[in-house]
């Protein structure tokens, strides 16, 4: 499969180019760009996101699409803060809040797969179900008052580095070579690529594809138990509008909706680039209106690039004589 | 004497790095039905594409009854009289017949609203004169069957008028009875003085209903000539430049045919087939004939289990077993090629490599982990054996051709060492060239002792390469006959069910 290491080597270095283009420039245009603490905030803010975009970016090559993230995020911050100001153990909380995010997962799996509803309408319906969920349970307020030992999950360090950096770091690297070279995941490139072939060549897709919104619920639950944890309180509007950042992530980074495309280090390394965006445009002071405007024509430019060298590829195609037939 | 209609003179056509066509010159007269033939790859389709306007030559001049014409676009050319039904349909599935064949020549009302009525008499006018009364001008397209789609597609065309229709591969989807429809469709057309130019695989068809024929190869006219002054070895060798002899190969003597493999006891898909029993033995090739819609591709699907049988029996090797999903197919040693390589066969975007290890991933698995350089030395055995022209193993599927789309498809289904397989459709747009390999590999196969069924719309393949041959006709088997006492006349008269002459068209 050098081929799809090919194209998405070329988007991955296309970026990379990028980013480090970007570094570059506001190396020099800010002194406070390249200080460590600024990086580091700058990763930090990168890392709950970076998390869901890994089950995200195996869905979709798999053609699979999840808008409830956002919301599965809060639902299980709120419910695991919840558990532990119950005095459940921090770490049975952790469990079962995890559990109930794969569950949340798997549901969405079953309408998906075996009923055959369009993704995008099912996640949606998720998406406000368990928003109003965790509205309902906590009723409006925000859950604070939790145990250092909980609360260790996301505010602790390692090595300078504060945990959910490594969270996100090792989730990338093992979700990036689990996507890549094993043979399980990589059933998710033939699922997307072509989901009636990849029947028949005796590919399981259902259950992938319900395995698959299993594992985004839980990412997306770890996501939220790291985000309440590191902020000290579950925010009843934790996670709005997060996964349309993950989900243009998952496009910058060489994915497509119609799946059989995509990487986990090309995510990463979208994610990367919108930070980094967002960042230069805060120190350079420019209006925090902008940014979701600038977001928005990152995503533009990324896709029409893409169509482009589709389209010249196609075109190379019909040149052969062979792409007409 | 007939008048010219078209005449092209020195058309070329390059394409970066490849002249696709090299100063093509041709003639057709007012009335006459004109075979263009030639290998994929040709020149065939780029040719029609410039006559419909779609591309613009490079060099050379295209004249319309002796005036000089350019065409910028195809509506210009639709504009002038020249119509061309492609090989995929156009046709909007949600809308009904008449609106389709009358697509944005709707006849209106005050305000411009559609007069329906009006639209329903022009339809059925259009209907009439071809002496359609099965198709109802309000049925959805998406409800009529692919034949009569093909109809509906061809009428849109006519409907417009042209002097001179182009059928792109017409009968690609069509069985042999409602070839003869058409072909009766398109005699009464050109004894209006429509003219024709027919592009097809099938020489058969070519024979019967073309007046004269022009081959190309690699871009160039080879040669030109009246049908009626040459045989099927002409047109093949000036199409392929080498002779081949009897595409479809004959079964060796020595290679036996066994006990019986694989029966099916009377199984049954609600709605689809019932009461289907047949056998296939080791080294047998058994052919599936029929109508399209007959149910023999369904049957295939079903012992394969990608649509599970509801009742009956499958047994194999005498042992019963019961089969609900292919991966459980492909474990039991059944494999099964699909008719539509494009949309159900092949993972288009990806490489050939990715492709032909697809159905069997877990041989290329190390502790759960892809190995590339078993993926790689697999890749490059595959194409070698099945003789796959591609630059390499890396190459995007989509990129190669028809007919060697198909030898990878074959390949991944070679691959997985079936006891039994199923080839639906083997050659469908494939040329002559590699229909031959096909044929060639799935002799081999059989004399290995596979047991191998060949489903197909093509009469003369089933009748050429199989040993035995099972009709079905509304979902049922209607007739098994061996390759001694099989023909023409009882398929097609089994198929359905009525008694058939061969002299009915003429």
């Amino acid at each position: 499969m050098n081929f799809i290491k090919h194209m998405a080597r070329l988007r991955e270095f296309m970026i990379l180019c990028i980013v480090i283009g970007v570094i570059l420039t506001m190396s020099f245009a800010s002194p406070h760009f390249l200080t460590s603490r600024n990086l580091i905030a700058l990763m930090l803010g990168l890392s709950i996101e970076t998390i869901i975009a890994v089950g995200m970016t195996n869905l979709m090559v798999s053609g699979g699409f999840d808008m409830s993230v956002g919301s599965i995020t809060a639902f299980i911050g709120a419910a695991t803060a919840m558990m532990v100001t119950f005095d459940i153990p921090v770490f049975s909380a952790v469990i079962l809040g995890l559990c109930i995010g794969a569950f949340i997962g798997m549901l969405n799996g079953l309408v998906v797969a075996k009923l055959g509803i369009n993704a995008f309408v099912t996640t949606l319906s998720s998406l406000s179900l368990f928003r109003g969920l965790t509205l309902i349970v906590s009723g409006g307020r925000n859950i604070s008052g939790l145990p250092e030992s909980f609360e260790v999950i996301g505010q602790s360090s390692l090595l300078g580095i504060q945990m959910p950096i490594w969270y996100a770091v090792f989730l990338v690297i093992a979700g990036d070579m689990m996507l890549r070279k094993a043979r399980f995941f990589r059933q998710n490139y033939y699922i997307g690529g072509n989901e009636k072939a990849a029947r028949l060549s005796g590919i399981s897709v259902d259950k992938i594809k319900i395995i698959n919104y299993v594992l985004t619920g839980l990412f997306a639950g770890f996501a939220g138990i790291v985000m309440t944890s590191r902020l000290g309180s579950a925010s009843m509007t934790a996670g709005i509008g997060l996964e349309l950042r993950v989900i243009t992530a998952v496009i910058i980074g060489g994915a497509s909706l119609g799946g059989g495309e995509g990487t986990v280090i090309g995510t990463f390394l979208g994610s990367v680039l919108m930070a980094l965006i967002v960042n230069a445009l805060t120190l350079f002071g420019v209006d925090v209106y902008w940014q979701t405007f600038v977001i928005g024509g990152t995503l533009l430019i990324a896709v029409v690039i893409d169509r482009l060298g589709k389209i010249r590829r196609e075109k190379k195609n019909l040149a052969s004589g062979r792409g007409i037939k | 004497m007939s008048q010219i209609v078209l005449q092209t003179k020195g058309i070329v056509k390059n394409f970066p790095g490849v002249r696709a066509l090299d100063g093509v010159d041709i003639e057709i007269m007012q009335g006459e039905v004109h075979a263009i033939v030639g290998e994929n790859g040709a020149g065939k389709t780029t040719l029609m594409m410039i006559l419909a306007g779609a591309y613009h030559p490079d060099e050379g001049e295209i004249y319309l009854r002796g005036e000089k014409v350019v065409f910028n676009s195809s509506i210009e050319a639709s504009k002038k009289g020249i119509g061309i039904v492609h090989q995929e349909l156009s046709l909007v599935p949600n809308l009904s017949v008449a609106e389709n064949i009358f697509a944005n020549r709707q006849p209106i009302k005050a305000l411009g609203i559609i007069d329906l009525k009006k639209l329903r008499v022009n339809t059925l006018e259009t209907l009439s004169l071809f002496g359609i009364n099965s198709i109802d001008p309000d049925c959805l397209v998406k409800n009529l069957s692919i034949a009569n789609q093909q109809l509906v597609e061809i009428l849109k065309a006519i409907s417009t008028e042209p002097k001179l229709l182009i059928l792109d591969e017409p009968t690609s989807s069509l069985t042999d009875a409602e070839v003869k429809q058409l072909f009766k469709n398109i005699r009464i057309l050109k004894n209006r003085g429509i003219s024709f130019i027919y592009i097809s695989h099938h020489l058969n068809e070519i024979f019967e209903i073309a007046d004269n024929v022009t081959i190309l190869r690699d871009g160039r006219v080879v040669a030109n000539a009246k049908l009626a002054d040459v045989n099927e070895e002409y047109l093949i060798t000036n199409m392929v430049g080498r002779e081949i002899k009897s595409i479809y190969g004959k079964r060796e003597i020595d290679a036996e045919i066994g006990n019986i493999f694989f029966e099916a006891k009377s199984i049954r898909k609600k709605g689809v087939f019932e009461d289907v029993s047949f056998y296939v033995r080791k080294g047998e090739i058994v052919g599936f004939s029929g109508l399209v819609g007959a149910g023999r591709t369904d049957v295939g699907r079903s012992i394969f289990g990608a649509d599970p049988i509801d009742n009956g029996e499958l047994y194999l090797n005498e042992k019963k077993i019961k089969i609900d999903a292919p991966k459980q197919a492909i474990e039991y040693g059944i494999g099964y090629m699909t008719e539509d390589r494009k949309v159900q066969g092949l993972y288009l975007a990806f490489d050939v490599k990715s492709n032909l290890i697809a159905n069997r991933l877990k041989d290329f698995t190390s502790f759960g982990f892809l190995n590339e350089k078993k993926i790689d030395d697999n890749a490059y055995a595959c194409v070698e054996e099945f003789c796959v022209v591609t630059p390499s193993p890396d190459q995007i599927i989509s990129k190669l051709s028809g007919g060697n789309q198909q030898k990878v498809l074959l390949s991944m289904w070679f691959s997985i060492k079936p006891k039994l397989f199923i080839a639906d459709e083997p050659t469908k747009g494939v040329d002559i060239g590699a229909k031959s390999d096909i044929y060639n590999l799935l002799r081999q196969l059989a004399k290995t002792g596979v047991a191998v069924i060949v489903i197909s719309s093509d009469l003369l393949e089933i009748l050429g390469i199989s040993d035995r041959i099972y009709v079905m006709k509304e979902g049922r088997i209607v007739g098994e006959l061996n390759n001694k006492e099989a023909n023409e006349e009882k398929v097609i008269s089994l198929a359905t069910g009525v008694e058939y002459n061969s002299k009915e068209c003429q």
